[in-house]
């Protein structure tokens, strides 16, 4: 592949697969058989990231299962939801130049729900960090915290460098976190991934005290304690299963640190215009939920209220009928996008949501005051 | 003076030094169409990295950096030549992806802005003109 028998894109990737393996002293490289690619919205990426997607979709093809990041809004409905046609437009050139490299334009942050899902000690590539932290950790699969180009490389060639979290050794958990705080939704688990991941620098967690969580929470977890503290991978006892060495240095999580991170995300004097649930996208359960919740409501004027999914979700959404019960609530059901990567800088004051991942990117990328609630919550705030 | 150091993307170049001591975040920090350091606060704020050799100790932020390295190649703006401490991996990716020549495991604090350097990239070598 690097001498270009293969063509020029792929010739490229492999000279950044083998690069990234120099760099950090890889042994050999290794197949992988799943890749989740970032850097899809044409917000982050700009022009210049996607004349280079279009110079490696004229001969790049994908060699194993490839799937997308959210884009910056819903392919399909993206005008009822105010995003400017010039975007959309360019929106749309990035997603086809994806797509005639044979990837998957299922633009999710949460592939694991919707058919990319891979098995425990599987190698793969995800860019991605809440994925990456629920593959590494949730599923037991084995990856780095690809960045974009580096994810399309191991998807054109099929191959990874094997170092970081392919590697045992980097993966064994370095600090004991005792968890004395009530865990009752998926708001205080995101808190519990902001108390951690903001603590931990960087050392992989061994969380002890959390008799059970569903998929839903497990996931805002992941997304928080990536966001906070840049970790791929950590082990929770009874619930993950990686195999680990129990660390002896031991902290406590209390109550009292769970409520000050929730402080640290509410903004006193936040004016709640937008109310957004799905980061990472939300799962058919929640989307029941959320419909539950609105049935028979309207939202108050004024306000937004955004729903972020995947397509086949939403797909599934409309034909059980929740797509329905939302949207005459007034809410939108989005797919393919969520409230970090769309263009919406400017157009709200204040973002209510259950994600303490959210809450990070509403305020750094879009300058909004924001308030983390549960699901319950942000439905009534959305309803009065 | 001659500095041996490791090949991250090949290639040669000769040229005037940019320096900092402090990490370069291209994402945010770099303006994709001029070359112009627009981080607050950081050292090289307001200057260009147009035409330079630029060295710096290692990358920081977010992975799209790498594809603001190649706007500022097709811009006509990127630096002539990345040397660090130790590069990172957007960096690394942005100086293949934009083809810039690129070297690690140099000892940086021989490299002052201004001097003339030559970029023996393929070699891993820096070779201090004047």
């Amino acid at each position: 592949m690097l001498d270009g028998k293969h063509g020029k894109a792929t010739q490229k990737a492999m000279e950044i697969i083998t690069t990234l393996g120099e760099i950090y002293g890889a042994e050999k490289l290794i197949p992988v058989s799943s890749v989740q690619i970032a850097g899809v919205s044409y917000h982050n990426l700009g022009e210049a990231g996607l004349e280079y997607l279009a110079e490696m979709a004229e001969d790049g093809r994908v060699r194993v299962l490839t799937t997308l990041n959210p884009a910056g809004m819903d392919l399909t409905e993206w005008k009822k939801h105010g995003i400017p046609e010039d975007f959309a437009k360019n929106q749309q050139r990035v997603v086809e130049a994806f797509a005639r490299m044979g990837v998957i334009t299922t633009c999710t942050c949460t592939p694991y729900l919707i058919g990319n899902l891979p098995h425990y000690g599987e190698h793969i590539a995800w860019a991605e960090s809440s994925a990456v932290c629920f593959a590494n950790s949730i599923i037991g699969a084995r990856t780095n915290r690809e960045g974009g180009p580096s994810a399309l490389a191991a998807a054109l060639t099929g191959r990874t460098a094997e170092y970081g979290l392919h590697l045992d050794e980097n993966r064994n958990a370095q600090v004991r976190y005792i968890v004395e705080a009530d865990l009752e939704n998926t708001d205080d688990f995101g808190l519990l991934g902001k108390v951690i991941g903001d603590r931990t620098k960087k050392r992989v967690p061994y969380i002890v005290g959390i008799e059970s969580a569903t998929t839903e929470e497990l996931k805002s977890l992941c997304a928080s304690i990536a966001t906070y503290g840049g970790l791929g991978i950590f082990h929770i006892e009874g619930i993950t299963p990686n195999r680990t060495p129990i660390p002896e240095e031991t902290e406590t999580v209390t109550q009292e640190d769970l409520e000050q991170a929730r402080d640290e995300l509410d903004d006193r004097d936040a004016e709640i215009d937008f109310i957004s649930i799905g980061c990472p996208h939300a799962s058919i359960k929640e989307i029941v939920r959320v419909a539950e919740l609105l049935k028979g409501k309207k939202i108050a004027e004024g306000k937004t209220v955004w729903i972020t999914t995947a397509r086949p979700t939403k797909d599934l959404a409309i034909k059980m009928g929740y797509y329905d019960i939302i949207e005459q609530a007034g809410a939108f059901l989005v797919s393919d996008a969520c409230c970090a990567v769309a263009p919406l800088k400017g157009r709200f004051k204040g973002l209510m949501t259950d994600s303490a991942k959210a809450c990070f990117y509403a305020r750094g990328k879009n300058k909004f005051r924001t308030e983390i609630r549960t699901v319950e919550e942000c439905i009534r705030e959305a309803t009065s | 003076m001659k500095l041996q150091g490791r090949r991250i993307f090949k290639g040669k170049a000769t040229g005037e030094v940019l320096a900092t001591s402090e990490d370069i975040s291209f994402y945010g920090g770099c303006d994709p169409e001029t070359g112009e350091i627009v981080e607050k606060n950081h050292p090289l704020e307001g200057q260009s990295v147009a035409g330079k050799v630029l060295v710096f100790p290692t990358g920081k932020g977010s992975t799209v950096g790498s594809y603001v390295l190649y706007a500022l190649k097709k811009a006509g703006k990127a630096p002539l030549a990345i040397i660090n401490r130790a590069t990172d991996p957007v960096i690394a990716v942005g100086c293949i992806i934009s083809e810039i020549p690129a070297v690690d495991q140099i000892d940086i604090d021989h490299l002052r802005t201004g001097q003339r350097v030559e970029v023996d990239a393929d070699n891993g070598t820096v070779t201090i003109l004047d």
